[in-house]
């Protein structure tokens, strides 16, 4: 592990806005092994010993899409942070604007289930984009589509769509924890600001 | 280095939710035994997790995969205070069962019957689905689940409110946040990264 372990400050305590001596504080620190290893799963996904199959700028940007999918303002800015430019950005958003959706939808394999079936959009960024994206990123972002919205409609070709525009297995897989991860870290910052909010009102 | 996925035809998929143990297969290769230096065994956290096809291909990527593990660990079975497994694991189900993990849900079902001992009551929360009537504490973990789980996220006041009444505290309501958020990390990659398998 580097040496930023210890000096980053807290990601899921800096954007829940839990302060040092506060009962959200409190809490957090009856699971320490959970909140000092949500915090190593941010810098092993966006301060990486070693980049490995995925560049740092590639995780930001990713990271800056999935924020936006998930209408979380704060952390769309915290994850711009480590974009190439301002023009990278308007990009992105521009993106997220069109890959709005509602989740979770999609299908379950053929039987009892097919009732609960809920169709909805697949998404591919737009020919404009295209060419600024690049092939990777065009593709990691149609993949992080898939699983923020609707990951019961994966497949094999998914995968194999990331294969062809160049994502490696490995890279394919740090990109799935990444997008993952961020599901988990928006929940987590979400839940907690919200029950912060009723501790304040004198719960 | 692969270049294409790995097919499995004619393979049997669960089409229902259940208690049942399934196997699952990978879409990828996980990294063969051999090739396992320290960082992937540390990443692995416990060495028999290097049996297990999900865990040998999460692998490839081992800091996050530890890290992972170790989150995952401290949210279910950190037992000083705070939610009962039990519920933890209902919130781990009611998760699964709303995205659709048939996997996740199979697993976690399992362990909030066992935890629980209220098996009817999993039972009709796999056949069911998130709107089944289970009593006011469950409705309420469930629900709470639910919301974390959309996307959007629509966990607000209302949720605190309702769990508030069922007898939750601060630090109880804190565990069915992180249960449920935590699955929404599990599920993701279960679903993504191959399919489960009957038997």
């Amino acid at each position: 592990m580097t040496a930023s372990v210890t000096d980053a400050p807290d990601v899921i305590d800096l954007l829940a806005g839990v302060s040092p001596g506060s009962p959200l504080d409190a809490i957090r620190a009856e699971r320490p092994q959970a909140r000092q290893n949500a915090q190593a799963s941010f810098l092993a996904l966006f301060q990486p010993a070693d980049e490995g199959d995925a560049t740092r700028a590639e995780r930001y940007a990713v990271a800056t899409f999935v924020a936006g999918l998930h209408r979380q303002p704060d952390l769309v800015a915290f994850y711009a942070k480590g974009l190439a430019d301002a023009g990278q950005e308007r990009l992105i958003a521009a993106e997220i604007a069109r890959a709005a959706a509602h989740g979770p939808y999609g299908h379950y394999p053929a039987g009892p289930l097919s009732a609960e079936d809920q169709p909805g959009p697949a998404f591919l960024v737009s020919e404009a984009s295209l060419p600024a994206l690049g092939p990777r990123l065009s593709a990691a972002f149609a993949h992080a589509h898939l699983l923020v919205f609707h990951p019961r409609d994966a497949a094999p070709g998914a995968l194999q769509n990331l294969l062809d525009a160049g994502w490696s297995a490995t890279g394919i897989v740090t990109l799935s924890q990444l997008v993952s991860f961020l599901a988990f870290q928006i929940r987590v910052v979400a839940g907690l600001r919200t029950l912060a909010a009723t501790l304040a009102g004198g719960a | 280095m692969a270049e294409t996925v790995i097919a499995y035809p004619g393979h049997a998929e669960p089409s229902a939710f259940t208690r049942a143990e399934l196997d699952w297969l990978p879409w990828l290769p996980p990294l063969p035994a051999e090739d396992l230096t320290d960082r992937h065994w540390a990443g692995l956290v416990d060495a028999a997790r290097a049996k297990s096809a999900y865990f040998m291909l999460l692998a490839r990527d081992p800091d996050i995969l530890g890290a992972r593990t170790r989150t995952d660990k401290d949210i279910f079975y950190n037992t000083s205070g705070g939610l009962p497994r039990a519920e933890r694991e209902l919130a781990a189900t009611a998760a699964s069962r709303f995205n659709g993990c048939i996997y996740c849900a199979s697993v976690h079902a399992r362990f909030a019957a066992h935890h629980s001992k209220r098996e009817a009551d999993i039972d009709r929360l796999l056949a069911l689905g998130v709107g089944a009537d289970l009593d006011a504490r469950w409705n309420a973990i469930v629900a709470a689940s639910v919301a974390l789980s959309e996307t959007p996220v629509t966990f607000g006041p209302a949720h605190v409110a309702a769990l508030r009444a069922a007898g939750l505290d601060a630090l109880q309501i804190a565990d069915v946040i992180h249960a449920a958020a935590f699955f929404n990390w599990a599920n993701r990659l279960m679903l993504t990264l191959g399919v489960p398998s009957v038997g």
